[in-house]
């Protein structure tokens, strides 16, 4: 039997703390050349996508624009159009929230990314309720919490049927009879719903993926209820061994009920690298990254968002302060999601922890927000990668850098190679969409249905 | 003297006073030129063509390539239907041209500002300063239908909001100063939160509370088209355009709209010389004018009925277009020319190959471009933030 294939994308560095900018050789993070460096250099690996973040409100700490970490981003599709000048191959990959746009108007810019791409467009489908993100948009915080999934559902539903009403072959351009359209290749769209209205004839030709590729992250059961019924890819947030697995059988397992098959949705969760010529080394490195990452500023800016009060009276390298949380202080971070209902609890058992391990203010938030993610040699991550696909804790990864734009290029040149050797990825790309290269059905083959027997 | 440059073609005013920008919708203005051979219109949405049409309007110097865009399909049963997205059309092209400006038509009738703001920012990131934004809004029926629960809307009234639109677009590309991105490692910080400003936007008809998620862009503010014939769509020019689109069939008439916007402009508060008035002109062109007019004959036969211009048409040979363009530029009546090719696989080519030369031969015409932004091809400065200006 043929090995698994593992799924691997890359993914720009993102607006977090994740993001190292105080290095010397830390690049723009919204020049062109920052963008091109990384998805030419993954598709010169033959990764499977590159994928770039969304947020759509600059976040606030303390009533001021949250200054720490790197800030500015593109606008997410006019970016990946532009990638497609600069790539063949490689899928592109974005994301899109589902409460701030209309259906009518984002059908059309991913069939339009589609056309453009030859057939790499990805949605990475995101919900809010977030009024504070809301502000922004003349529709305002309007969602409740609970109907969040109910909308992006519909969204994504219109969509569809926006895509479907377009033959892959409506265009005929038939000078002679006069018709530009196939007559009844374009189908006019009637849609009212709880959140959608969109009724006419869609406006814009369907690319060559059909649909294009749909990721999907939520982690609640809601979540995963909606990646089972309606994505191809998740993507993960669960990126050690033990929760992977769990978290793949669940999912995988939820396909059944919408009556999928296991090998229709890819699981692909974040993680990150660090390399280095022996283990110990590699271990260094990641602990001094783990630094950059955390800086004082940034750990004592963490402290705030769990006690909800102004911490900045004490020494990021000193114990943990003596004050109290206060509960009602939830909204001192905004946009961003808090986790913690009550901070009590959470307080006290870092209280512990630091007690019981003698660390500082920064070494306990450095302790605490790790994310594991594999560190060691270039033989070592292929393993661990490879062990992680092959016993289905995963079908891939998508590899978060820290540094912009050549944070990833040492795994590019080291591990993916090794992996290559293994016969565990591909050494040329085989097809030509992203749909190709994750081994996903064009919609129409998934509905037993040949593309050309799609008739009006 | 040059063939392409008859004896009445003179510059009065020097090659930087002439910009002539083309439109490259569908497969040109004439609704039958898709049917016509060579036209390509099997391939009318694969990228390589409209690559190919950039190339050959940057190798002719021209400000800038259009694209239009809407959000209902085209009525006309017989003509093009089917529409790419103007603004991602537009980013597609920037990475593999350089001098060239790059329309793109985003309506504001129902879409987010927020949107269209960072859409046009990272256009003009992703071309280095090379973005311009069409403002255009929507009264139709079916564009409404597209998006629910909104009625169509008067044109008046799609217009204020096209107004309101502008105005908080240019104050989100303000939202970033230019150097709000400091990297203070002392301190820790990535930026000067001084320099990041809530827009707070406060409108009749939306709210927006800003700052921007993109950096300011390389122009500050990608430049802004208006198409204004009427009162409302000129005052709205006044206040908001760097180049207005007008149409006229006569340099009277031309003089007399580039008046109104100018004096628009005046009403505004603005300088009448940071506005540009481009007349649209539809062109049909062959090496002589019989052939020009057989040209445009087997157009109007493809079509049944007469092409029904509402602008400067012009059916004839290069050298006269060439003489029109220089006696309406040095007249004074207009700052040139929007080109709208009857049929882009011919007019382009056959535009930038011959009108080009005897306008550049007369002096009239740039042939290099000034600068690497739109901006610089133009003439027009790069606009000073309200932000910065409120804080020095």
């Amino acid at each position: 039997m043929a090995r698994k294939q593992i799924h691997l994308g890359v993914h720009f560095p993102g607006v977090n703390n994740t993001t190292v900018w105080t290095e010397p050789d830390s690049g723009s993070q919204i020049d062109f050349a920052s963008f091109e460096h990384l998805a030419r250099r993954a598709e010169d690996a033959k990764l499977d996508f590159f994928f770039l973040a969304e947020g759509l409100r600059l976040r606030e700490h303390k009533g001021a624009i949250h200054d720490l970490d790197v800030v500015g981003r593109p606008d997410t599709l006019p970016l990946l159009a532009a990638l497609a000048a600069v790539t063949d191959r490689i899928g592109l990959a974005g994301t899109i929230n589902t409460t701030f746009n209309e259906p009518w108007d984002l059908a059309r810019q991913f069939a339009t990314l589609d056309v453009l791409s030859g057939g790499r467009a990805a949605w990475n489908l995101v919900t809010s309720s977030d009024a504070f993100t809301g502000e922004n948009f003349r529709r305002g915080g309007y969602l409740p919490y609970a109907e969040r999934y109910a909308r992006a559902g519909e969204v994504v539903d219109v969509a569809r049927a926006l895509w479907d009403s377009w033959d892959d072959d409506a265009v005929a351009a038939d000078a002679d009879a006069g018709q530009f359209l196939r007559p009844g290749s374009v189908r006019p769209v009637d849609h009212h719903g709880a959140h959608v209205d969109a009724e006419g004839t869609f406006t814009t030709p369907r690319g060559p993926q059909g649909h294009p590729v749909l990721f999907q992250a939520g982690d609640s059961a809601d979540g995963r209820d909606f990646a089972a019924a309606t994505a191809d890819v998740v993507f993960s947030m669960h990126s050690t061994f033990d929760a992977g697995r769990t978290f793949y059988d669940d999912v995988k397992g939820r396909l059944a009920t919408y009556g999928r098959s296991r090998d229709s949705l890819k699981i692909l969760p974040a993680t990150t690298v660090v390399l280095g010529d022996t283990a110990d080394e590699a271990a260094e490195r990641a602990r001094i990254i783990r630094r950059q990452q955390v800086s004082p500023q940034t750990a004592i800016a963490f402290l705030e968002q769990v006690w909800g009060v102004d911490l900045t009276a004490y020494d990021a390298e000193g114990p943990l302060p003596d004050v109290e949380p206060d509960v009602d202080g939830a909204n001192i971070t905004r946009g961003r999601v808090r986790h913690i209902k009550d901070p009590r609890p959470v307080v006290a058992q870092w209280r512990e922890l630091a007690a019981a391990h003698g660390w500082s203010i920064r070494e306990l938030v450095i302790q605490v927000t790790s994310r594991g993610g594999f560190v060691g040699t270039a033989a070592q991550v292929a393993d661990e990668i490879d062990r992680y696909v092959q016993e289905d804790a995963s079908d891939g990864f998508i590899l978060v850098p820290h540094l912009t734009p050549h944070g990833l290029d040492d795994v590019l040149d080291t591990v993916v190679p090794l992996l290559q050797e293994r016969g565990s990825f591909r050494t040329e790309y085989s097809g030509t969409t992203l749909r190709d290269h994750l081994g996903l059905a064009h919609p129409d083959l998934a509905r037993g249905l040949r593309p050309a027997a799609v008739a009006g | 003297m040059s063939p392409h440059a008859p004896n009445n073609l003179t510059a009065l005013h020097g090659p930087t006073a002439l910009h002539l920008g083309v439109d490259l919708t569908d497969a040109g203005a004439h609704p039958a030129a898709w049917r016509t051979s060579g036209s390509q219109a099997a391939r009318l949405f694969d990228v390589d063509r409209l690559v190919a049409l950039v190339a050959t309007a940057q190798r002719g110097r021209l400000d800038f390539v259009a694209f239009d865009d809407g959000f209902s399909l085209q009525p006309h049963e017989r003509g093009v239907r089917g529409r790419l997205d103007a603004a991602l059309v537009a980013s597609r092209l920037a990475p593999r041209s350089a001098g060239i400006g790059l329309v793109a038509t985003v309506d504001t009738t129902h879409t987010e500002p927020f949107h269209v703001s960072k859409a046009l920012a990272t256009i003009d990131h992703v071309s280095s300063g090379r973005a311009a934004w069409q403002v255009a809004w929507s009264t139709e029926q079916a564009a409404a239908s597209a998006f629910g629960r909104k009625a169509p809307r008067d044109a008046a009234d799609a217009i204020e909001q096209a107004d309101e639109a502008a105005d908080v677009v240019g104050r989100l590309w303000d939202s970033w100063e230019d150097d709000a991105e400091i990297r203070d490692v002392a301190t820790g910080r990535f930026v000067d939160r001084d320099k990041l400003h809530h827009v707070d936007y406060e409108g009749i008809r939306f709210a927006v509370k800003g700052p921007s998620i993109t950096p300011r862009p390389p122009q500050g503010r990608p430049p802004v088209v208006v198409r204004a014939d009427e009162d409302g769509e000129i005052e709205l020019a006044g206040r908001r355009a760097d180049v207005v689109r007008v149409h006229a069939r006569t340099l009277e008439e031309a003089r007399d709209k580039r008046t109104q916007v100018h004096d628009a402009a005046r009403a505004a508060g603005r300088d009448p010389r940071d506005v540009i008035v481009l007349v649209d002109v539809f062109v049909v062109l062959a090496q002589q004018e019989a052939a020009a007019e057989s040209r445009l004959w087997l157009l109007q036969d493809l079509e049944g009925v007469e092409w029904q211009t509402d602008s400067l048409t012009h059916v004839g040979t290069p050298a006269a277009l060439a003489e029109t363009v220089a006696q309406w530029v040095n007249a004074g009546a207009v700052d040139g020319f929007h080109v709208r090719p009857a049929s882009l696989s011919t007019d382009l080519d056959l535009f930038v190959d011959e009108v080009v030369p005897a306008l550049q031969e007369a002096g009239l015409f740039r042939t290099e471009y000034p600068g690497s932004t739109l901006r610089d091809t133009l003439g027009l400065h790069r606009p000073a933030n309200v932000y910065a200006a409120a804080t020095a």
